[in-house]
């Protein structure tokens, strides 16, 4: 990496690419190892290195000052229907780009030792993943994304079925079915779209639709946006079509719902923001109440589930129904602040909640068992895990200076201006946040050691802590330089909403 | 008055034609050539069973086999040497044209995979290899005829040639009683059928004089004449005999007891080859004969089948039977293209078939290795563990149901979506809604077979031999087919979509010498 700069601008047209498949190639590459186990896993940490650092490329190169899609590349894929590979971002997706590429290699290590069997296999599915859900954010042919969206599924499945516990193979199937049965309404809205409109591409469709040259348009507007709207719904979740999320998380292995939690769900976001809004301003803005009315609930209700789960893994996922609820909230207030504040919420939520899944994983592999009653006094033997997982919480509770404290506030000042009494309400959600995670932080670290074998855990070990600082550091520079970021989100939401306005 | 006037002019058609036959020179040679892969597959037929004898029985086997697949091979080629005299033949009764080409192909290389997937079957169940490669080169025969023939009385022969060897392959593995069962099944409900078609000839030719499909074309939409009622009687008992081969329901109950009992790489052969050669004939008889009132008929059979077929198929522990209610349930999907408009419709089929050919026969490569003697194994709990104990068979398989279930990159996916984009494009919301919903319930018996290989605990006694490498050859050609059609569907889309148009706008306008045989009357 001695390239000087204007080398480096040379990588412009094929960087997204490269970013998206040296993960597949990786793990294709890996089918031809022999099963080494020690080597499988360090070519799986090089690999997913090698993408977080081609993917730095994009946020250091991306010119913040306009506000289309940049790194583009759009080539004929196939003519008969006429879909592109076309590829692009903007301050929105290279944020969630890089989110991914930075957990994944802290999911290698953190599955280093609690994968014991088919770790071939597993780490290859790993990686598949990773294009997929990188792809999912990069496409800008709605085809390339229905691909890709459809594409992280199956990895997703057969690492929960293969590598959870539990009932692995119900959560599984139920994860495949919700989300499946999802995205085929997605597909005929996608389908739709290209009968009336001869394209796939998402800028032409958009241009195509805002100045009003869809045939039928009117008619099927809602139908369509309900289309995408099911899609989307289903892996955000939003309450009443959250039941497989628990299931999901709570079955998988530590590295499946750190993915699941930290970028898989985004997508649902993402597509909201990026689909829902985006070409559908009208019937967004017409369906804002209810939608909103749905985030509410789902922030409320996550948070009371949350507070009397005995089950950690099951507390975290509960929470992240609530998190992901203030991301729609932001979506659906057409403010500035509420959709700068729920991109926001979604980078933050993606790297305190995979830190506390990682730390919940870490405590498995030591104990086998998630269950809070089970633990009780762990700072004594484990005081450096106590902290890294103080600091975890507390991002995630949205302690000011830690990351997840700018995104809900933006989103609560958003959602306060637009309807003040949600506001209102969502605020208690942050309240009921920090209930329930100090509560199990205390019911887990402090007091005596209630159980005797808690005594002897070792704490974190070289590797785990290699896996964590990330994460806190995340936490804290994310906090204390929102801007960084922000300035990036900024004109691309800008972009957004002026779309919206219209 | 003036309709019984025309049909007792037309009625002389028939033996107006024979006349023409007897009489007229014996036809050019160009007119062989046109069925030249026909040709190529009967003597291959026949050579092997001049051979057979010659053999004994324990070496037969892999040597018999050879000479089928070369024979395949042979007359794949030799279908490029048709493709270069488009045209009709033999007195307007075949025609070369890109449709046909389209469907040779595609059956030739239906049957030569099948081939492949036999090698081994057949020595695992000890069946006896040269009557039933015989049968297979001659139900191709059939099943090319059936793409090519323009002349209901000879698609009618062709559908015969086809059904006869199927009904007898499908009771090849004599020992057992399920199969016995399996082939008299196919045969009686099959021959009740074939009745039901050739009344609906009778009836089509009662009605315009012709069994020429061009002829009936012209008969049916010149002039200001309405269209007889007797068209309308004859194209549903055609619907009925047609909708019998291609197993959409409501004739569809023979199916998954067929199935279960044929041998299953003669399942893989029949559940693609005849039923692609079956829709080429329902494309030819609806969509080029232009024939009255088959959209209710068409709606209503897509959405009983893709219900029906995916339903049932929920409940099914054997995974022969699950993938037959599986195919009831693709012939439906494929159906809904034929209700859509006419040159966007006839693509989207011809690439399902293709693409659920691939998909398909690849299965049951897999199934019929896995089966064992006897067919012992074919529950869905004998798949427990598969992933674990033979990963690459799991893998392929796995593969294959993807893209049955229809996700992208692979074939399954882009026919699917070809097929709901022409229903749209149509205007079919109703039908794509049904097909989209049907599709999600799809998804989950297929997935039941993964979740078994990867997801249970393997049961020891089920035991996997290696692949071989004829079965391994079966199943890479279809993994590669089923991807490159999921990757790069654009030339063998673009063929289809030429061709459709070819078949589409040809029609109506009848070639010089089915003019010249009005002129004669």
């Amino acid at each position: 990496m001695n390239m000087s700069p204007t080398n480096m601008d040379g990588l412009n047209p094929i960087i997204l690419s490269l970013v998206t498949f040296i993960p597949a190639a990786g793990g294709l590459l890996i089918l031809l190892i022999p099963r080494r186990d020690r080597d499988i896993k360090l070519f799986a940490l090089v690999i997913s290195l090698l993408a977080f650092v081609a993917s730095l490329h994009l946020p250091v190169h991306l010119h913040r000052d306009l506000n289309s899609f940049k790194f583009e590349i759009d080539k004929v894929w196939i003519t008969t229907p006429n879909i592109h590979y076309h590829m692009g971002i903007d301050g929105i997706s290279v944020w969630l780009v890089v989110l991914t590429t930075f957990l994944t290699p802290l999911c290698v290590l953190i599955s280093w030792n609690s994968i014991h069997e088919r770790v071939k296999e597993f780490f290859i599915l790993l990686l598949l993943l990773e294009t997929a859900l990188i792809g999912v954010f990069t496409s800008l042919d709605l085809f390339l994304f229905y691909f890709f969206y459809e594409a992280t599924l199956i990895p997703m499945a057969l690492l929960i079925g293969m590598y959870g516990h539990g009932r692995k193979v119900y959560a599984a199937v139920k994860f495949f079915l919700f989300t499946m049965i999802g995205s085929m309404f997605m597909l005929a809205a996608i389908v739709w779209l290209y009968a009336k409109t001869g394209s796939f591409d998402f800028v032409e469709i958009q241009h195509k639709i805002a100045s009003g040259a869809v045939p039928g348009f009117e008619a099927a507007s809602l139908w369509l946006f309900l289309g995408f709207f099911v899609a989307f719904a289903v892996k955000v979740p939003i309450f009443p079509l959250h039941t497989w999320l628990p299931d999901a998380h709570v079955e998988a292995p530590t590295a499946g719902s750190v993915l699941l939690a930290g970028v898989l769900l985004k997508m649902g976001t993402y597509g909201l923001l990026r689909f829902n809004v985006g070409l559908f301003p009208e019937q967004a803005h017409r369906n804002a109440s209810w939608i909103m009315f749905l985030a509410l609930i789902g922030i409320i209700y996550g948070a009371l589930v949350s507070l009397v789960q005995p089950n950690m893994k099951k507390l975290i996922a509960y929470s992240s129904v609530s998190h992901l609820g203030f991301v729609v909230l932001g979506i659906f207030s057409f403010t500035a602040a509420g959709l700068n504040g729920a991109v926001f919420v979604m980078l933050a939520h993606g790297v305190a909640t995979g830190g506390l899944f990682m730390l919940a994983g870490i405590l498995y592999e030591r104990r086998h068992t998630y269950e809070i009653a089970d633990f009780g006094g762990l700072a004594t033997p484990m005081p450096k895990y106590a902290t890294f997982f103080l600091v975890t919480v507390l991002a995630s509770v949205g302690l000011p200076l830690l990351n997840g404290f700018i995104g809900e506030f933006l989103v609560l000042s958003g959602a306060f201006q637009a309807r003040p009494i949600y506001g209102i309400l969502a605020a208690t959600g942050v309240i009921w946040s920090a209930c329930y995670l100090l509560w199990m932080y205390q019911r887990v670290f402090f007091g005596k050691v209630k159980h005797e074998v808690n005594n002897a855990l070792p704490d974190l070990s070289l590797r785990e802590k290699a896996a964590l600082w990330p994460i806190a550091i995340a936490a804290l520079v994310m906090g204390v330089a929102p801007l960084v970021w922000l300035s990036a989100i900024d004109p691309a939401v800008q972009a957004a909403s002026k779309v919206v306005g219209q | 008055m003036m309709m019984m006037t025309t049909a007792f002019a037309h009625s002389f058609s028939l033996p107006g034609l024979l006349a023409q036959m007897q009489t007229s020179m014996p036809p050019p040679g160009a007119d062989y050539m046109r069925i030249l892969p026909e040709l190529v597959l009967s003597l291959f037929g026949m050579l092997i069973m001049i051979v057979d004898p010659l053999l004994d029985e324990e070496n037969s086997h892999q040597s018999l086999g050879t000479i089928a697949l070369i024979g395949t091979l042979a007359a794949l080629a030799s279908t490029f040497w048709m493709a270069r005299y488009p045209g009709t033949a033999f007195w307007n009764m075949v025609r070369v044209e890109g449709f046909s080409v389209f469907f040779h192909v595609l059956v030739i290389a239906i049957a030569a995979v099948a081939i492949l997937s036999s090698f081994e079957y057949l020595k695992v169940q000890r069946i006896r290899a040269g009557e039933y490669y015989g049968l297979i080169l001659f139900g191709t025969v059939g099943m090319c005829l059936m793409s090519s023939a323009i002349e209901l009385v000879l698609i009618f022969i062709a559908l015969e040639i086809s059904s006869i060897s199927t009904y007898v392959l499908a009771g090849f593995r004599r020992r057992e009683a399920s199969s016995s069962e399996s082939s008299l099944k196919y045969f009686l409900l099959g021959s009740f059928a074939t009745a039901f078609f050739l009344y609906g000839v009778a009836l089509m030719f009662g009605a315009t004089g012709s069994t020429n499909i061009d002829a009936i074309s012209h008969a049916l939409h010149s002039g200001n004449a309405p269209v007889p009622v007797l068209a309308y009687v004859a194209t549903a008992l055609i619907f009925v005999g047609l909708g019998f081969k291609v197993s959409s329901a409501p004739f569809h109950v023979w199916a998954p007891d067929v199935y279960e009992g044929a041998p299953a790489p003669v399942v893989g052969l029949m559940s693609t080859g005849p039923k692609a050669a079956a829709f080429a004939v329902l494309l030819r008889v609806l969509i080029e004969a232009r024939a009255p009132g088959y959209f209710w008929l068409i709606w209503v059979s897509a959405a009983l089948s893709m219900t029906l077929g995916n339903v049932c198929a929920l409940v099914q522990n054997n995974v022969k039977r699950l993938l037959a209610y599986s195919s009831i349930a693709h012939a439906g999907y494929l159906l809904v293209a034929f209700a859509a408009q006419p040159e966007l419709g006839t693509s989207a089929a011809m690439f399902y078939t293709a693409a659920y050919a691939a998909m398909n026969l690849g299965a049951f490569a897999v199934v019929s290795h896995f089966a064992n003697a006897g067919e012992k194994y074919v529950t869905l709990e004998d798949y427990a563990g598969l992933g674990r104990r033979s990963p690459v068979l799991a893998a392929t398989f796995t593969f294959f149901l993807m893209s049955l279930i229809g996700i992208p990159i692979t074939g399954g996916f882009f026919a699917k979506f070809y097929v709901l984009s022409a229903a749209l494009k149509s205007n079919l919301v109703g039908l794509a809604l049904i097909l989209v919903l049907n599709s999600a319930v799809g998804a989950y018996y297929y997935l039941r077979i993964i979740v078994m290989m990867y997801m249970r605990e393997p049961r020891g006694e089920v035991p996997v031999t290696p692949l071989p490498a004829a079965a391994g050859l079966a199943i890479a050609v279809c993994v590669l087919l089923t991807l490159y059609l999921g990757v790069l569907p654009g030339p063998v889309l673009d063929y289809a979509s030429l061709s459709a148009r070819q078949l589409v706008n040809d029609t109506g306008a009848p070639t010089a010498s089915s003019v010249s045989l009005a002129v004669e009357q």
